[in-house]
């Protein structure tokens, strides 16, 4: 198969989950609760971004035999991580059959100049993006989806909103260009040509755009949806909500969340659906503003 | 023009599903064949539809939506009644049995599916398939795609796969008067054939002659492929 056929399968299965929300979980039985409660897939993870802020340390790819208790609990697709140009993280995940690889920034970067060639690999790759540049960049490297980076475990959507309007008002920018004028609109973004001219003439990414990082309740999820996104990663809100209950309630606050977040992506312009799935929900996590972050944590600055 | 179900199409309005799943692929599908999309989220987007069409994406998370929207019973008196087609998830959607779902699908065609047959992600496909009601060959694309285990006999097939160690083909589309259900999907492959046929044949749409340069456009982005 060609690797432009390859791209197509890969872009194709990012089509699919269109709409949806996928969630961060670190256990089988939370993947039961988030297939249980609508997600469109999972993200197996040991430690979701709020308790990987909360503990520090190096975070890297998680234990195989978690992958593959999670991928043997649901049916819907499994995502894992991998460090920024871990390029054997990536190939192990592949090994392990997960339906997505995350080049994600909330681990800890294995390269702080390179990227992973997304393109030898025949499991599609998303990477996170600050900005229309930054998104190119990645999808010229085979990335198959974007999302924002947002700033990952801090319950505080203002990161995801900034970086998802950077890149509309920019795809916005480039449509109104001159043909003449895109060169010059490649070399101040940083991204390949062949990609800004396609975005300029379609007016959008050529790959799906998804939003991630602080999205902590519904209308978070519903906001990003009316800015852009064409589907939503939700990390810590969902499992990091009820930690001081009995496990039972805990559960049934997790997926009342949960529930509710695929609702209001699904009805990301009806506010009076919004309004009743925002009806006494869990309390959510508490999160952080971003004065609290120091700049040496603020997650979205690793990778380029 | 008497559609299959045998009413009086006076509408041009054909709707997608689009609580999740490509929904926007089958919107760009069916726009340069001259029929207007409509967003269906709700049981009421369905009133005035000629036809609908069920996307590809999740089928447990469609099914749970369907519910938790309050839309089923709409849903599955639309599709008992009028046009239908649904690729991958949708034809899941429209089966008899299915296994591993939350709960029973609509059951508009008797034929058994067992999900997600060929793998994961990374045993997802693109092959050529026979559809000898579009003139032959067309580029399937499977994406974690269903299998049809069982197909009842009142069941037409309409696609096969022919086998590349040469065995026996495998049906990978089938139709039961209104409704077709396909295991690959038409919508990814550029090639606007299979929604042209939905459309006025099954549908029983009267399109325009050209189908616009969109349709053209595509057709020969997709024979630049194969």
């Amino acid at each position: 198969m060609s690797q432009q056929e390859q791209f197509r399968l890969k872009v194709g299965l990012a089509e699919m989950l269109k709409g949806g929300v996928i969630m961060d979980v670190m256990t089988a039985d939370q993947a039961r609760i988030a297939e249980e409660s609508g997600a469109v897939a999972v993200m197996a993870l040991e430690r979701i971004p709020s308790r990987i802020r909360r503990e520090g340390g190096v975070a890297r790819m998680s234990d195989p035999a978690l992958i593959k208790e999670i991928e043997a609990a649901v049916t819907i697709p499994v995502m894992a991580k991998c460090r920024i140009g871990h390029l054997v993280e990536a190939q192990i995940l592949e090994a392990l059959g997960v339906d997505f690889i995350d080049e994600s920034e909330v681990l800890t970067p294995a390269d702080e100049e390179n990227h992973i060639d997304k393109h030898p690999l025949k499991v599609p790759c998303v990477c996170g993006c600050r900005d229309l540049g930054e998104a190119l960049r990645r999808i010229g490297e085979g990335a198959a989806m974007i999302r924002t980076k947002g700033e990952a475990g801090t319950g505080n959507v203002v990161e995801a909103v900034r970086h998802m309007r950077s890149v509309m008002r920019s795809i916005h920018t480039l449509q109104g260009l001159r043909e003449d004028e895109l060169m010059a609109a490649a070399k101040s973004l940083g991204a390949p040509f062949e990609l800004v001219r396609q975005t300029a003439r379609t007016g959008r990414l050529p790959v799906p755009n998804f939003a991630a990082g602080g999205i902590a309740i519904p209308a978070d999820a519903a906001l990003m949806m009316q800015l852009g996104a064409e589907a939503v990663f939700v990390g810590s809100g969902i499992f990091d909500v009820g930690l001081d209950l009995k496990p039972d309630e805990q559960r049934r606050d997790q997926l009342r969340m949960a529930r509710a977040v695929v609702k209001a992506v699904a009805n990301y312009n009806r506010p009076e659906v919004l309004a009743e799935v925002s009806e006494g929900l869990p309390k959510p996590m508490r999160g952080l503003s971003m004065e609290s972050v120091p700049e040496e944590q603020q997650l979205a600055k690793r990778g380029w | 023009m008497p559609s299959a179900a045998g009413e009086a199409v006076s509408s041009r309005r054909v709707g997608v599903l689009s609580l999740q799943g490509d929904f926007a692929c089958h919107r760009a599908a069916l726009e340069p064949l001259g029929v207007e999309p409509v967003r269906v989220t709700l049981a009421r987007d369905l009133e005035g539809l000629a036809a609908l069409v069920l996307p590809g994406g999740e089928s447990t998370t469609m099914l749970r939506l369907i519910a938790a929207t309050g839309m089923r019973d709409a849903l599955e008196a639309f599709v008992r009644a009028r046009p239908v087609l649904g690729t991958c998830a949708g034809l899941i959607l429209l089966a008899a049995e299915a296994d591993r779902l939350p709960e029973a699908p609509l059951g508009v065609l008797d034929v058994e599916v067992r999900r997600n047959a060929y793998g994961r992600q990374i045993d997802s496909f693109s092959a050529p398939v026979d559809v000898p009601a579009v003139g032959g060959r067309f580029h399937g694309v499977f994406i974690r795609a269903p299998r049809l285990r069982r197909i009842g006999a009142g069941v037409e097939i309409i696609a096969r796969r022919p086998d590349p160690a040469g065995g026996a083909p495998e049906p990978v589309g089938v139709r039961a008067g209104h409704a077709v259900g396909l295991c690959f999907h038409p919508e990814l492959s550029g090639d606007l054939r299979l929604h042209r046929w939905f459309l006025s044949e099954v549908a029983g749409l009267a399109l325009p002659d050209t189908g616009g340069p969109g349709a053209m456009r595509a057709l020969a982005a997709s024979e630049g492929t194969e």
